[in-house]
């Protein structure tokens, strides 16, 4: 057998295997504790690094430690954003009712990333820029940002057919996404308060390794948080929406006999 | 370094700590919100699943 038909029947299995909601509980089963303890032990590290060992800023001095919640919730912000869109698109063309559940499962923990993304760049600005809020293109387009999740989840929760609701929330997050790179690129664009791009600036990182390492912990830590929290929220949406099967029926007897 | 230096941030032990505290809170929430609702959707069903096994036994 050539490797490309390994390869191939490896991904063709892992996808029918994703596709079913019983195989997918299973799997999320797993991955949920890893996730969770990969992300604990990044966030400690990060923040232990972040708060105790990196120096104060030249310029800003001890306020630039914000950057360490700031920067990953926005990261996170965006990046859920794609896994929301990219799901939804998979669940509108290949029907897989898993890519849904991943999709509105998403919606609400990028709404929070997003949130904290503004507020935690509020308190920053202020000390630093000498205001809260000004309507600049990046912070405005983060608020946009938002409004749209809210609005991913309006979609959902309005339709009383689950299978209208999900088309319609797939349909309004993948046409969203055009807000993505404008608040990637915002600061390139447009004259902003907001600082340029840091990690991947031109010509490499603008940041010393001793301040870098607790940014990437912290944004890894984030990403590793995100697939915790989204596997947690998706076992129950899936429990809610196969409660009438078969396998969740024996589930729940299981662990009621274990009591 | 001492404990309180650390704590005062050069100046700006307001905004670091209100920033930290506001995002490791928001994900010990959402933690928590899933937990309880897992409980909550596992016990909802388990009601469900008596109630039928005791239809079926009256039947």
């Amino acid at each position: 057998m050539n490797p490309f038909s390994i390869i191939w029947k490896f991904l063709d299995r892992t996808y029918h295997r994703l596709a079913s909601p019983r195989e997918f509980y299973t799997i999320a089963q797993y991955a949920t504790p890893i996730f969770g303890f990969l992300s604990l032990i990044l966030i400690i590290s990060g923040a232990y690094l972040g708060l105790f060992e990196a120096p104060a800023d030249y310029q800003q001095g001890d306020s630039f430690r914000i950057i360490y919640v700031h920067v990953p919730a926005a990261w996170l912000s965006l990046f859920v954003y794609m896994v929301m869109a990219t799901a939804s698109a998979i669940g509108l063309i290949w029907r897989m009712k898993m890519a849904f559940v991943v999709a509105i499962c998403s919606a609400p923990l990028g709404a929070v990333f997003t949130a904290l993304a503004l507020i935690t760049g509020s308190i920053w600005g202020k000390p630093i820029w000498g205001t809260w809020w000004t309507w600049d293109a990046r912070l405005t387009s983060e608020l946009i940002l938002l409004f749209i999740y809210f609005g991913v989840m309006a979609t959902y929760y309005a339709f009383e057919e689950r299978k209208t609701a999900e088309k319609a929330m797939a349909m309004l997050s993948i046409v969203g996404v055009v807000i993505v790179p404008i608040i990637h690129y915002s600061v390139e664009w447009w004259t902003s308060l907001h600082q340029g791009q840091t990690i991947f600036a031109e010509g490499g990182p603008r940041m010393p390794a001793d301040m870098l390492t607790p940014l990437i912990l912290m944004i890894f830590g984030f990403m590793f948080f995100y697939g915790y929290a989204l596997f947690l929220a998706a076992q129950n949406k899936v429990l809610t929406q196969e409660r009438k099967a078969r396998w969740v029926r024996e589930l729940i007897q299981k662990t009621g006999n274990q009591r | 370094m001492n404990w309180a230096e650390f704590f005062n941030m050069g100046g700006y032990a307001f905004h670091v700590w209100t920033s930290w505290a506001l995002s490791i809170g928001a994900l010990i929430t959402i933690v928590i919100v899933a937990k309880l609702n897992n409980a909550k959707i596992k016990k909802e069903l388990e009601r469900q699943i008596r109630r039928e096994a005791k239809l079926q036994q009256e039947k």
